[in-house]
This record gives structure tokens, sequence and C-alpha cells, in this order.
């Protein structure tokens, strides 16, 4: 089937490697999942590979120090997100891909079309935007009730970031509460991208094994794992380095 | 046109204002009363210098001016410069990172100067983004989308001048050409000389192709520099007179 505005897949594009991403709200246990799930397929002899979303280095001294001063725009914050994506993109993400790698991605561009929807940008603009990236072959979609979710979150009283807590939206003053509408109006937005996007939707108010079991056997299934065994000698390639560039004090508490 | 009296200060009317794509969130466009002036054109061209004497100009005829320029954003124009030194990011991420700057400097300079009635008068705008990143082969439709958030400026002139002439007022200023403007990441020659002459030859092709959907105005920036300042004046004169 193919995906909305012509978008498409790693194996339509008949690249060798496939991509798999979950995606899901703070709190909903994704990336205990693809952590798993990458745990299993190391195991097996895999050529695999993690990436975080949020990570390039480059970008990230730009990224922090924005949010830090608090100088983002919906805009802004959408663009700066966009260049960090396309730099672990084109760098990093598609020569393994080429390569013939699994590669397995902790958040993907529904990230970015959820978050900044929520924050005003216009859908259209921001889907334009990321189109040059290509679809994963897999994506999990972990639907947690959002009362779970922001209970796994917010009962360590964490310090909720400025951005993090959709504070720039103005939502509330009171920075649990404004995390509580932000996070609810993303789960809407995450819901509606849901078919579009041929999100398997895995429900994760169940127990972890049982998630785990349903996924690993939902790659099994869907990918021919055979094709990634890895026959070279070399080991798996290392996590990208991000160079720590204290430049700034650390990130003040909300409160 | 009406004509001007000794120490009358002309009120610009505002127009119509619109966004050339999707826009910013929660802009009302409206309120941007001021005027948005854009200069565009390569390293040599007279841009800085024609800036400088409108400023002059306007100022003295009693309009309130700000410039803003391409990479001189708080966000991210030293982590650009950083990036461009080591040339290490690729054509879709620089494209971006410089859509970064760009959206900075427009919601914290240039929209809150258009509220308060000042004209802007900007060294480069979109125009020249756009054909950098048309001449290194990224696809137009995206490059519409991508600064669909920029508002339609009042006047846009773009100084052209020929590509000998600029790698003699390059070399006059600098005696040397710089790698960028001479578009060395595109592997169009080994040789400095060749590729500037290269290079500048298609941005001046990729601005043409652009004006044909943007209709700015094309001065001829062989010219002297005086002989441009005129025509510069008569043209803006016309869009502070009219709507």
């Amino acid at each position: 089937m193919l995906a909305a505005n012509g978008m498409k897949t790693f194996a339509e594009r008949n690249f060798p490697g496939r991509l798999i991403a979950v995606e899901g709200l703070d709190g909903s246990g994704k990336s205990t999942q693809i952590y798993l799930l990458k745990r299993w397929l190391e195991a097996e002899g895999m050529r695999v590979y993690f990436s975080e979303w949020n990570s390039s280095e480059l970008v990230k001294s730009a990224t922090s120090k924005g949010k830090k001063r608090e100088l983002l725009s919906p805009t802004t914050f959408s663009l700066i997100h966009a260049t960090d994506f396309a730099d672990r993109y084109e760098r990093h993400l598609l020569p393994l891909l080429r390569a013939g790698y699994l590669v397995l991605c902790d958040r993907y561009i529904f990230t970015a079309f959820g978050r900044d929807t929520v924050r005003g940008c216009p859908p259209e603009w921001v889907r334009g935007i990321y189109n040059f990236a290509t679809l994963p072959d897999l994506t999990f979609f972990f639907k947690a009730d959002l009362e779970v979710s922001l209970k796994r979150i917010l009962d360590g009283r964490p310090k909720l970031k400025f951005f993090e807590a959709g504070m720039d939206l103005r939502l509330s003053a009171d920075p649990y509460e404004s995390f509580r509408i932000f996070q609810g109006r993303i789960l809407e937005q995450y819901l509606a991208m849901s078919t579009e996007f041929n999100f398997i939707v895995i429900d994760a108010n169940q127990r972890v094994e049982a998630q785990q079991g349903i996924v690993r056997q939902l790659v099994s299934q869907r990918i021919d794992l055979s094709r990634f065994k890895r026959q070279s000698p070399l080991p798996l390639p290392p996590p990208l380095k991000v160079k720590p560039k204290p430049v700034e004090p650390e990130e003040e508490p909300l409160e | 046109m009406k004509k001007k009296k000794q120490n009358q200060i002309i009120v610009p009317e505002c127009g119509p204002r619109r966004f050339y794509g999707q826009g910013i969130p929660r802009v009302n466009l409206e309120e941007l009363v001021g005027k948005l002036i854009v200069v565009e054109g390569a390293d040599g061209s007279g841009r800085s210098t024609q800036i400088a004497r409108l400023v002059d100009w306007l100022e003295t005829c009693g309009h309130a001016t700000v410039q803003v320029g391409l990479k001189r954003s708080s966000l991210v124009s030293e982590e650009l410069e950083r990036a461009q030194e080591g040339n290490i990011l690729s054509r879709t991420t620089l494209s971006l990172f410089y859509a970064t700057d760009f959206a900075d400097q427009l919601e914290n300079i240039i929209l809150p100067a258009l509220k308060a009635g000042f004209i802007v008068l900007a060294d480069r705008y979109v125009y020249t983004l756009m054909a950098r990143d048309m001449v290194r082969g990224m696809d137009e439709a995206w490059l519409k989308n991508l600064y669909g958030i920029a508002p339609v400026p009042d006047a846009v002139f773009y100084l052209e001048v020929e590509a000998e002439e600029l790698v003699q007022r390059n070399l006059s200023k600098n005696a040397t050409l710089d790698y960028w403007e001479s578009g060395m990441d595109l592997g169009l020659s080994r040789d400095m000389f060749d590729s500037f002459l290269q290079y500048q030859t298609a941005m001046q092709a990729a601005f043409r192709d652009l004006q044909k959907t943007y209709g700015f105005n094309i001065v001829d920036g062989n010219r002297s520099v005086d002989a441009v300042t005129h025509e510069l004046r008569k043209k803006i004169d016309d869009v502070l007179a009219t709507k």
C-alpha cells in the first residue's frame, strides 16, 4: 500500500536496508521496547543499528542554546529539528541503509509532524519540509492511555523542561498541567496519522514482555531477517559520538 | 505622482501584504505596516554600498530603517559559520540551517520592525538562498514550500553584474576569491578562477529563473554606483508613494 503523498518506504525504494521506527508519547514505553528489539536482533547476529531522535552533533549546540534561552518560536523549533534530522538522515542513516543495515529509530518524522502541528505550524508546510525522507518499513505506535503515560512521567515529579512541557504554547502557567494538555494534543495527532502512515498500533497498557513478544513476532513476519545476518567479522558500528560543548551552565529547573 | 515639497515627509501607505506560502503561525498581516525592501546580488555586486546609501537617503527623508542580512541570527549564526568552515554538512542540512537562520531573523527583527512601521532593508533574502540551493540540485518545489514562511517584499532589486566584472571587483577588494562564492563545494573546477566564473554564471541563470516566478527588478549593476543609486531611489520613491 502506498502511503501519504506518494512517500515511499525503503523497501519500495529498493534499499538493501530496512528501517523500523517506534513512535508514541513520552512514557509510552517505546524506548524500552526498541531497546529490547535491538538486544534480540544483536543476539541473533544481525547487522543492526540504533538511532535516536535529536542527536546530531553539529546541530545539537544550536538546539540546546535555543532551548535554554527559550529563543525558539514554533517555526524555528520546527526548522532546527528538521535540520538535525536531515543531518542525521543524510550523513548517517542513508549510508547505513545503503549498506544493508536494519536501522532502529526511536522516533522518526511523525514526532515532528505531531509536535509541530500542535505548536501551530501548518501541517502541509511541515510535511513538505520532511518529504526528502523515506518512510520506515515498519512503524510501531505504542498507544497507552493518556493517564498511564502521564503517570509514568509525572510520578517522579521530574524537572520538566520548558519546550518539553509545551510551555511555549501558554496552555497553562503550571508546567505539569501544560504538559498534560500538550501530550493530549500530540496523542490526537498520532491517532490521526495512524491509518495514513500504516502505523502498527501496539497496546502499550500491556506488560513489557507481552508487547515485546508481539513486536518480535511482527518484525520476523514482515522482514526477511535472514538477509541481515552478519557475514563480516567487523564489529557493529558504535553509537554517534556527541561532542559535549559545555558553554552554558546546566539548565535551571522551571520552578 | 505627487510633487514632493521641501520638508514634507511622505507617510507610506500600507498596501495589502501576504506571505509567499503558508506563512508564520499567529501573525496578523494587517499589522505589518512598514515596508520591506530587498537588495539581492553576488558579493561585489554593490549590495552593501547601495544599502548604505539608501539608508542615508531614507533616514534623511524621515523614515526609520532597520537592516537585516543572512547568517546574522543569534540562534544559529555561529553554528552555521562553524559548519561552513568544516564544510561537513550535506546539502539538505545546510539548506535547513540557513532557513532556520532566516526564520529567526524574520520573527525577531523583520516582523517586529514592520509592525513598528520601519523600512526594512534586507541585504539578501530568500531568493539568494533558493538560487544557491537550486544550483546545487535541490528541488524547487521543496524550496518554495520551505520559504513559504517569507512575507512578499514591497520591492526586490537584483543587482546583476557580469561574472568577469565580479572577479575584478572581488580581487580589487580582497585580493582573493571566497570559497563559497566560487562554488568550490560543487567541484565544477579545481581552478578557483574558473569555478568562480562558472558558479556565478549559474547563479545568474538561477536568479533569472526565479525572476519569472517572483517578478523582481533586475538592475544592471555593471554601471556606476551613482547610476544604480539613482535607479533604486526612483523605484523606491514609487513604492513609498503608491499602495
